[in-house]
């Protein structure tokens, strides 16, 4: 990260957002706009007494996952790239009350500007990457696995911090009263996913993180661990091999599907813990596995956001909300919208090294794009005869991609409509939609089409009705 | 005389999702009669009335238009476009005395090989009960013209 | 020597399109000192036996309006087929069917049916008609109505096609004098099976109206509401064939506040007009829901009227099945 905000060539706009896209490949114009941060990046050192001196302290959802403070003038975290703090306005007891500016008064290079606006900035591009990552599964819609309603349920993002040693414990696996190291845990797979009622995919990470937390557990507490797992999906190098120490190293691991997790003790042995009433599928039977902590395995759930960004940048989404890439094997970096490529979990779920790869393999692209100097585009293309367009402009809103564009009269030449063949991605909807027949589709043109369909009706279903020629 | 009576059925498929439906659907080896003949286009919002109005002219007993998902389009959108067309265009086959299960439209996405199969079998048995379209041709819709002729040239 | 020959006819055809050729005005003088008039029942008296006893391609010019309806049309175009040199298509019934071309949605029995017993028809003694009946005097015959309409050619080849209800008075005109500059050898014909006397482009083209981006929530009609006059009527929800029509009428419909009704039929290389007037519109049409498209599409109550108005036997499908299944 900190290379990358160095490098010259790099241009890291953090804290921004951006918000319109036009142009094509190698053409793009991109509008961000750069939200108010309200410290001016040009005097800032980084040196963090801001910081320290704020009065005023948050709970910090993000980093922290509600588990620790950060202070209302902050960086997100001390290894954060850039290293510009960032002043949450919602929370600033200037901003909110009038009065205070801790911040600007201790800040010796008076980069504090309580007076500073969004900034939008426009600039050209050539290619795009979109690396806009995921969402995770609040777990609350579970309501049967109890999180936010029993104490002693986190999510694994939470048991993250916990484990970290720059964590709000220290990296001490406690239970949320701070101090009583759990002696069994749970850890439940597939909180969100697998799940018709929720997500239908795999969220892929979630069975080598619950291995990587159970391992954790085990080391740093010496706890019974129990994994309740729907598959155990170990692909790819290392992984089962990591599967089997765990098993080694004595996790218990249940097949099947938590039906909930519970205070409300029946048997012995139950009071004062939370039950995780499950069905074993191995061996037919419900089982109750009481527990101090419960760790929710959430699922990678796409951005609240996805479909609107995929919509601004003209490139399509899943169902579910994934980007689409251009092919799923043969081109799982590209999209429809030539230059514009995905990365990582915006795609679909997946783990670090295949993000990595995929990043890599996107700016690789990108790398070739700028260094063949010309664009090969796909032969599939729409194009409009001028002269027997009669601008009566059906087509102007056809295009996703906004390759059609209407040329006005001007200097006696008649109005007329063009596509624009970098933009077009030959779906051949215009094509269809013109009118007059004027709009002309390569490779899948209307005569082709039709001698295809003549030449299907040639032959009957009942048999050949045409001769077969054999070469002779 | 039904008993023979093989429908035939013209597929339009888009490439991203249909069309590979209908390939999954092969390589997990389902079977669904043969009776669908398919065209592949580059997206469903390709689809021209000219060429379903030509397919049932030409001697199709029915007509699949088939695409991605709506808020699946590779094109973003342009199903969407298909499905407009396909309503207005039932609205016309309907008038012109076809009955409207003869044009279908089908959301098919690349991994619902099975629903393909299933619902091309499904359609294929709906149209072998309707019978055949046998839609006439210019020529037989002429009386006596070649009567006629012959009776100019007596004359 | 003699002047070339010349001849008009009208088979299912409402007249129109000779009122068209008369309001070229003085041009209709040209054609008498070119040309030797020999039938044209509008016209002149003349008999079909004198144009069967004529030569075969004796006559140079034929122009055809009106579609084939009966035995009797096809008859006399096969007739004009064999005399003439050049036989031109002549407006939108012979060229595509035209209005008579409506009778292609509904069975004959029912179009003879609302014709002579329905509560408006004053028909006391169920009188229908025969096409063949004994008088003392001979046998009498009247000709045999099809079950559907067709085109000119769909029954005769056919040399030039002049579109339009009726084709516009300058567009026969500039017909006129270029079919005279051919015959003092100062022009050449255009490739046979063109379309003459109409544009290549679309009835827009020439429209003056404003045009925008469509996007359409609610189809309306004229009555309905008063229309922005500078506004395409496309736009504003009003369903104007001029988009898929071919130019050369010179927009007269939208430029009166009148939506297109496509008599000049559809462009070139377009081989069915109604289908690709349905393609522009439903794309248009500015919803996602197919429930919502349905409530907007019940703005268009008779969409094959609408959109095959002049040209149902020249479309693809060419008659309802309850035409071509009327039981004869």
């Amino acid at each position: 990260m900190v290379s990358v905000g160095n490098h010259p060539n790099i241009n890291l706009m953090a804290y921004s957002e951006v918000t319109q896209v036009s142009g094509y490949v190698g053409n793009f114009t991109v509008t961000v706009r750069q939200k108010a941060s309200y410290v001016d990046k040009e005097k800032c050192t980084g040196c963090g007494v801001c910081q320290d001196k704020c009065p005023k302290k948050v709970i910090d959802q993000a980093y922290e996952a509600g588990l620790g403070h950060r202070k209302a003038i902050y960086k997100p975290f001390p290894q954060a790239v850039p290293k510009f703090p960032v002043l949450d306005r919602e929370n600033c007891t200037f901003f909110q009350k009038g009065t205070c500016k801790a911040c600007e008064k201790f800040c010796e290079s008076n980069a504090i500007d309580f007076k500073q606006q969004d900034e939008f900035v426009t600039f050209p591009v050539g290619n795009i990457v979109l690396a806009t990552g995921f969402d995770p599964f609040d777990p609350r819609r579970i309501a049967q696995y109890g999180y936010g309603r029993l104490a002693n349920v986190f999510t694994s993002m939470e048991f993250e911090r916990l484990s970290s040693a720059g964590g709000p414990t220290g990296g001490k696996i406690v239970l949320r009263d701070g101090v009583t190291a759990p002696q069994s845990v749970g850890i439940i797979h597939c909180v969100g996913s697998r799940d018709k009622h929720y997500n239908n995919y795999c969220s892929v990470i979630c069975c080598m993180q619950s291995l990587k937390l159970a391992h954790l557990i085990k080391e740093k507490t010496g706890a019974t661990v129990y994994n309740f797992y729907t598959d155990m999906r170990t692909a790819f190098k290392d992984y089962d091999e990591f599967y089997q120490r765990v098993l080694s190293e004595g996790t218990l691991f249940v097949r099947g599907r938590v039906a909930e997790v519970t205070d409300a003790a029946r048997l012995p042995g139950e009071e004062g813990k939370l039950i995780i009433q499950a069905e074993d599928t191995l061996i037919g039977k419900q089982r109750r596995v009481p527990v101090d902590m419960v760790v929710l395995s959430t699922a990678l759930e796409p951005r609240h956001d996805a479909k609107e960004v995929g919509q601004r940048f003209g490139i399509s989404g899943s169902a579910a909300g994934w980007f689409i890439e251009r092919h799923p094997k043969l081109d799982p970096v590209a999209t429809m919208t030539e230059g514009v490529f995905i990365a990582g979990c915006a795609q679909g779920p997946k783990d670090i090294p295949a993000s990595v790869a995929q990043g890599a393999a996107a700016a690789a692209r990108v790398v070739g794009k700028i260094n063949q100097k010309e664009i090969a585009v796909e032969p599939i293309r729409a194009s409009i005869d001028k002269d027997r367009c009669s601008a009566c402009r059906i087509c102007n809103n056809q295009c996703p991609f906004k390759a059609i564009s209407y040329i006005p009269e001007k200097n006696g030449q008649r109005a007329y409509s063009e596509v624009n063949p970098a933009l077009c991605q030959g779906c051949g909807t215009c094509v269809a939609a013109c009118p007059s027949g004027a709009i002309a589709g390569t490779v899948f043109s209307s005569q082709q089409i039709m001698a295809q369909l003549n030449g299907l009706m040639l032959l009957n279903v009942n048999g050949a009705s045409v001769e077969e020629k054999v070469p002779a | 005389m039904n008993d023979k009576f093989e429908p035939l059925i013209i597929g339009f498929t888009c490439n991203w999702c249909s069309y590979r439906a209908a390939d999954s659907a092969g390589l997990g080896r389902l079977k669904y009669p043969p009776n669908i003949r398919l065209i592949r286009l580059m997206c469903s919002g390709r689809i021209d009335t000219t060429f379903v109005l030509q397919a049932f002219a030409n001697g199709a007993d029915a007509v699949l238009i088939s695409g991605c998902h709506p808020g699946d389009c590779h094109y973003v959108e342009q199903n969407y476009k298909a499905q407009s067309r396909f309503l207005l265009m039932r609205r016309l086959i309907a008038q012109m005395g076809i009955e409207p299960q003869r044009l279908q439209l089908l959301w098919a996405s690349a991994a619902e090989g099975t629903i393909f199969a299933a619902e091309v079998t499904r359609m294929v048995e709906e149209i072998r009960k309707l019978g055949p379209l046998n839609w006439k041709s210019s020529q037989q819709l002429t009386v006596n013209s070649k009567q006629l002729a012959a009776a100019e040239v007596a004359a | 020597m003699s002047k070339p020959k010349f001849a008009m006819y009208w088979a299912a055809a409402c007249g129109g399109c000779e009122i068209a050729v008369l309001n070229t005005h003085e041009k209709i003088l040209d054609v008498d000192a070119n040309f030797d008039v020999v039938f044209w029942p509008v016209a002149m008296d003349a008999k079909y036996k004198d144009v069967e006893a004529m030569e075969d391609k004796s006559i140079l010019l034929t122009l055809f309006n009106g579609a084939i309806r009966n035995d009797e049309n096809e008859h006399i175009a096969h007739l004009l087929r064999r005399k003439s040199q050049i036989l031109v298509a002549f407006g939108a019934c012979a060229t595509q069917g035209g209005i008579p071309g409506l009778a292609n949605l509904s069975n004959t029995k029912s179009i003879i049916d609302t014709a002579f017993s329905t509560i408006s028809t004053d028909n006391p003694f169920d009188t229908l008609p025969m096409t063949r009946f004994d008088a003392p005097e001979g046998e009498l015959t009247i000709p045999t109505l099809y079950p559907a309409v067709k085109s000119l050619n769909q029954v005769v080849p056919v040399d030039y096609y002049m579109p339009g209800c009726p084709p516009e008075s300058h567009q026969i005109a500039a017909v006129i004098d270029l079919v005279v500059q051919v015959l003092q050898g100062k022009a050449q014909l255009p490739p046979t099976g063109a379309v003459i006397g109409a544009g290549n482009s679309s009835v827009c083209e020439e429209c003056t109206r404003t045009r925008n981006e469509k996007k359409i929530v609610k189809f309306a009609r004229i009555q309905d509401f008063k229309p922005d006059p500078n506004i395409c009527l496309l736009e504003q929800g009003i369903l104007c064939c001029g988009s898929a029509t071919r130019s050369g009428c010179g927009a007269v419909c939208p430029k009166a506040a009148v939506p297109c009704v496509g008599c000049y039929g559809a462009t070139e290389d377009s081989p069915d007009h109604g289908a690709r007037l349905l393609n522009a519109v439903a794309s248009v049409i500015d919803s996602r829901d197919p429930n919502e498209v349905e409530k907007i599409l019940d703005g268009i109550p008779d969409p094959a009227g609408m959109f095959y108005r002049f040209g149902m036997p020249g479309s693809l499908l060419r008659a309802s099945k309850a035409a071509w299944s009327s039981e004869q």
